[in-house]
């Protein structure tokens, strides 16, 4: 950043507006430029989103349009993608499957960022309370996410409401620790302290010192938990937990490929280039948000 | 010394111990003496300067004598009224009068507020002025501390180090308090932008009659800024005096070994070597302080009844208090006016 | 090179004028380049320092000096810092041009290097013997055995007590000036000819700095060692320094004998910076006011012309504006870049 002196000698940025959003947006079109890679994955997920969006704009036919005497058929002009073993074509089922996914790992991020905020925030605060829930946390940590998952399904049946939710609570544990974290290390900083020395209540503190120095933080683990539950959803589907077989997600449509593999490679090569392509994307958005947000500290040089 | 009417601040027989968190429920019983028994008192318009090494507690005994935390025993008396057990609550009509300005001015502002608000934020707490009337209060403040208001909406990381001790000042300052903590206030500044900071304090000291409560480790800083000083020695104060009785006439042994630890900006003579007291050893551990006085296991003079008895704090010379055996006119060594300042004794202690 | 005996007297300043110089930094140029603009952390700096010789570095935080001493060992993170000119000779070779594994050679074991933070540069996982002992295998192919006997006598040299017991504990068991004293022993085990010492005291209580610093020195004494102490505390460099260079915006704008520099300074900011220290001499009361230098150290990243103190000298005329102003000789062993330096000349440096 470049900095000018101006006559009294106080440090002032050229390129820093007023403004928390104008601050946010100069951030923003500075780290495009100066981190292609970042802004790369930003414009890539975007495509997958408009992708998702505007799916019935997007040359596709009914996704669940059963028609046998074309099954199986190689990727052609009419069928993109080709067709999978029942005849239903296959890029429009992988187009409306982008929804599928980036529903459950919207939805899965949101929420156990959501829940996980609120339970680290009164771990953080209270002893009690932390070391109550943390234990729980730390029970549910130990079992690995997929069987986690796979057993909430079981216990819940097969539906994309039930595959957030199961995804949900094997991801929340993550969330609360690292929430948990950043507030305990905020609760001693000096300006906290002077906070209180100032006079201002308790939740006043929260809202105004603590939570957004949270935020940072906790965005760049959403991207994350949204890379990790369009993964675990693409599993579940493969191994039978997840959403209902009529239901066009990745994971279904790979594990309809399994067995046709050696005939028609395209049904799980597709599929799986999409969920990595799209979880790429997340990834690397997360890596660039966490850039933008975090050097505004490390810019004391 | 103000002689008039009673002081704004009074700390008598104040202890700080902290639990020690290393048993399976965090507390096996140990406990670390942060705060030892600590008496003084600050008037109108006074500084009193705190100094001491790493680990002697002076940093406690400011957060507790702002009741930042609670006081495990002792009394603290605001403009005569006793505030030692005063609620959370029952305390914040008392936060007006007395502030805190910290050490590390990176860490001191919230990071994600405007300057501006961080200032504005003791004014909106106690509802000080209509929220209209507000920023030109805070632009008030940032001239008195030498900002331009204009930089109100800056964010803290867009100021130098010198600057946002400036702000932590404005808004130590905004509810006009009486008694103003610094605690290592320009330890982690340049020494050129110290004294402009330094300067700052001064002059706001005598426009406001502010009384600060003045902790450091540097002592030509306290020197200059402080009209007494307590010394702290592992949670107590080892002496008490005037500026420039103690800088003048150490009584302390410890005094002395600080003042001649203090590398001076004054060149060694050709040939002439300084005369120095180099204390040998660590600070013992505050959790099991040695028995009688505990600067014993580091004084070049200690002798046996210092390993029995904890010196009183007494008055030695009028205003000038300190607590050493040295000193005390029914010690056995007693009598020693000033004791030699020479090699110390060879016992190394690592 | 011709080692005289002058190496080997106590702390006065008389010791070294006819020494060879063990190590010469010649105009060197270190430049960091970010995303926004190249940084020019060392813009031209040259000093030298003798055997048995203590140099003082001193200027406050971003004048360069720490990343000069980097240079030397060219320990300088590249990317983004890169070492763009000068030389650094130690006798005769010039350190730029050796290749890396010959430095490596030369690093601990006949330069050594002290920092700040005594805890974070010991390795919190090996205890203080295998520290230790990793320096003597690696340059002098002690076997474990050996190296693990000299580490005792080094920490005997430094004055730890229980020197057996230490060798088997961890840094974390150490006090802060323990720890310093460490690593010390670890910079001196090979018996280096030059020891950089990075703000070693800053971190540490003025009772141990006190330690740290008359170690330090005698240690010089008895090893021959030149020494160069980088501080921002003008008190250290009175008190070890026998010459001192004065830093400021990566350039060098003063050089003197230790007496000569404290009693005539005579570039505006290191008379500047003696004013602003509050004097530590029973005489001098409170209330007064410390002679304050206006502004703030200047961004390196900003292109200057000029002299870069100019903006906050009060003594600045168009051309300190214009220029940069050479590095000029005032007195034998005393130079200065100022263009008005013979206005203070006579002058006490502390008005």
């Amino acid at each position: 950043m470049l900095l000018t002196r101006e006559k009294d000698g106080a440090l002032a940025s050229r390129t820093v507006r007023d403004g928390r959003t104008g601050q946010f947006r100069a951030a923003a079109i500075r780290l495009a430029r100066r981190n292609p890679v970042a802004a790369s994955g930003v414009l890539l997920l975007t495509l997958v989103v408009l992708l998702a969006v505007f799916a019935p704009l997007a040359g596709t036919v009914d996704p669940d349009a059963i028609s046998p005497i074309h099954r199986l058929r190689s990727p052609s002009l009419e069928h993109w993608f080709g067709t999978d073993s029942v005849g239903r074509d296959l890029y429009s089922r992988i187009v409306y499957g982008t929804r599928v996914s980036l529903l459950i790992g919207f939805s899965v991020a949101v929420l156990s960022t959501g829940i996980g905020f609120l339970i680290g925030l009164l771990a953080g605060f209270n002893r009690l309370a932390d070391a109550l829930l943390m234990r729980i946390m730390d029970g549910l940590m130990a079992v690995p996410p997929i069987l986690l998952a796979i057993a909430l399904m079981a216990l819940s049946g097969a539906s994309v409401g039930n595959v957030i939710m199961a995804i949900t609570i094997a991801e929340v544990p993550r969330v609360t620790r690292l929430v948990r974290s950043v507030v305990l290390t905020l609760r001693d900083q000096p300006f906290v302290e002077a906070a209180h020395a100032a006079g201002t209540r308790g939740w006043r503190i929260l809202f105004i010192h603590i939570l957004p120095n949270t935020v940072a933080p906790l965005i760049v683990q959403a991207t994350y938990v949204c890379a990790s539950a369009m993964i675990i959803e693409a599993i579940l589907s493969f191994l039978g937990a997840g959403a209902p077989p009529t239901v066009p997600s990745w994971g279904n449509i790979i594990a309809e490929g399994r067995t046709l593999f050696l005939v028609a490679p395209y049904i799980v090569i597709v599929p799986s280039l999409f969920l990595s392509v799209t979880v790429l994307a997340v990834n690397l958005l997360g890596d660039g948000m966490r850039d933008a947000l975090d050097p505004r500290l490390a810019n004391r040089m | 010394m103000t002689a008039s009417s009673a002081p704004l601040l009074e700390v008598e027989g104040l202890r700080k111990y902290f639990p020690l968190n290393d048993g399976w429920f965090s507390n096996s019983g140990r406990q670390v003496h942060a705060v030892d028994g600590v008496s003084f008192s600050i008037g109108y318009g006074e500084t009193l300067g705190l100094v001491g090494e790493s680990g002697c507690g002076k940093s406690t005994v400011g957060k507790v004598t702002l009741k930042l935390t609670d006081p495990t025993a002792g009394k603290i008396r605001l403009r005569g009224k006793d505030i030692t057990g005063l609620s959370r609550g029952q305390m914040r009509h008392h936060r007006r009068d007395m502030q805190v300005i910290f050490q590390d001015p990176y860490s001191s502002l919230n990071p994600r507020m405007a300057a501006g608000d961080i200032v504005a934020e003791p004014l909106v707490n106690f509802n000080v002025a209509p929220r209209k009337e507000i920023p030109e209060q805070v632009a008030e403040l940032f001239q008195r501390v030498g900002l331009r208001p204009e930089q109100a909406s800056r964010y803290p990381h867009e100021f130098s180090g010198g600057q946002r001790q400036r702000l932590g000042i404005a808004r130590a300052l905004a509810l006009r308090p009486s008694l103003i903590l610094g605690d290592e206030p320009v330890s982690a500044l340049d020494v050129s932008v110290q004294a402009q900071v330094i300067n700052l304090l001064v002059d706001l000291q005598k426009e406001f009659n502010l009384s600060y409560l003045f902790i450091a480790h540097d002592l030509a800083v306290v020197q200059h800024i402080s009209h007494r000083v307590a010394v702290m020695y592992l949670g107590k104060i080892v002496e008490l005096a005037d500026t420039k009785a103690l800088f003048g006439n150490p009584l302390h042994p410890y005094t002395e070994a600080l003042l001649a630890a203090v590398p001076k900006p004054v060149p060694v003579g050709r040939g002439a070597k300084r005369k120095r007291i180099i204390l040998q050893g660590d600070v013992p551990s505050p959790v099991t302080p040695p028995s009688g006085c505990r600067f014993r296991t580091r004084c070049p003079h200690a002798f046996d009844q210092c390993k029995v008895e904890e010196p009183a704090f007494r008055e030695i010379e009028p205003g000038h208090w300190a607590a050493c055996h040295l000193r005390s006119p029914a010690s056995k060594a007693g009598g020693m006016a000033n004791p030699a300042v020479g090699e110390p004794s060879p016992t190394a202690n690592g | 090179m011709t080692i005289s005996s002058a190496g080997m007297q106590d702390a006065g300043p008389v010791a070294v004028e006819t020494a060879e110089p063990v190590l010469r930094v010649r105009d060197l140029q270190t430049h960091f380049f970010t995303r926004d603009a190249v940084v020019r952390a060392v813009d031209g700096v040259s000093y030298e320092v003798a055997r048995g010789e203590t140099l003082g570095v001193v200027g406050e935080s971003g004048c360069g000096k720490s990343i000069s001493a980097l240079s030397i060992l060219r320990l300088i993170p590249s990317p983004p810092g890169r070492i763009v000119g000068g030389e650094i000779r130690f006798h005769d070779q010039n350190l730029l041009e050796l290749p890396m594994s010959e430095m490596r050679a030369l690093r601990g074991n006949r330069i050594s290097m002290i920092f700040q933070d005594p805890m974070t540069s010991l390795n919190p996982v090996m205890t203080v013997g295998a520290q230790l002992g990793e320096a003597l295998q690696l340059h002098q192919g002690l076997s474990r055995a050996e190296a693990e006997d000299q580490a005792a006598e080094m920490l005997k040299m430094v004055r730890i007590s229980e020197p057996e017991r230490r060798l088997r504990e961890y840094p974390h068991q150490l006090s802060g000036g323990m720890r310093q004293r460490v690593m010390i022993a670890m910079a001196l085990c090979c018996k280096p000819e030059v020891l950089i010492a990075d703000e070693p005291t800053t971190a540490l209580d003025v009772t141990v700095q006190a330690q740290i610093l008359e170690l330090i020195n005698d240690l010089r004494e008895k090893l021959g060692t030149a020494v160069v102490m980088i501080t921002h505390d003008l008190g250290v460099v009175a008190e070890t320094a026998q010459r001192v260079v004065v830093m400021y915006a990566g350039r060098k704008v003063e050089e003197a004998l230790v007496e000569d520099l404290f009693d005539n300074a005579l570039h505006p900011y290191t008379r500047g910076l003696m004013a602003a220290i509050p004097s530590h001499a029973p005489e001098s009361g409170d209330g007064g006011r410390l002679a304050e230098i206006p502004g703030i150290v200047p961004s390196l990243g900003a292109a200057m012309t000029g002299c870069s103190f100019a903006p906050r000298c009060a003594h600045a005329t168009e051309v300190c504006h214009n220029e940069y102003p050479p590095l000029e000789e005032a007195r034998s062993r005393h130079t200065v870049a100022c263009w008005h330096w013979r206005e203070f000349a006579g002058d006490k440096a502390r008005p």
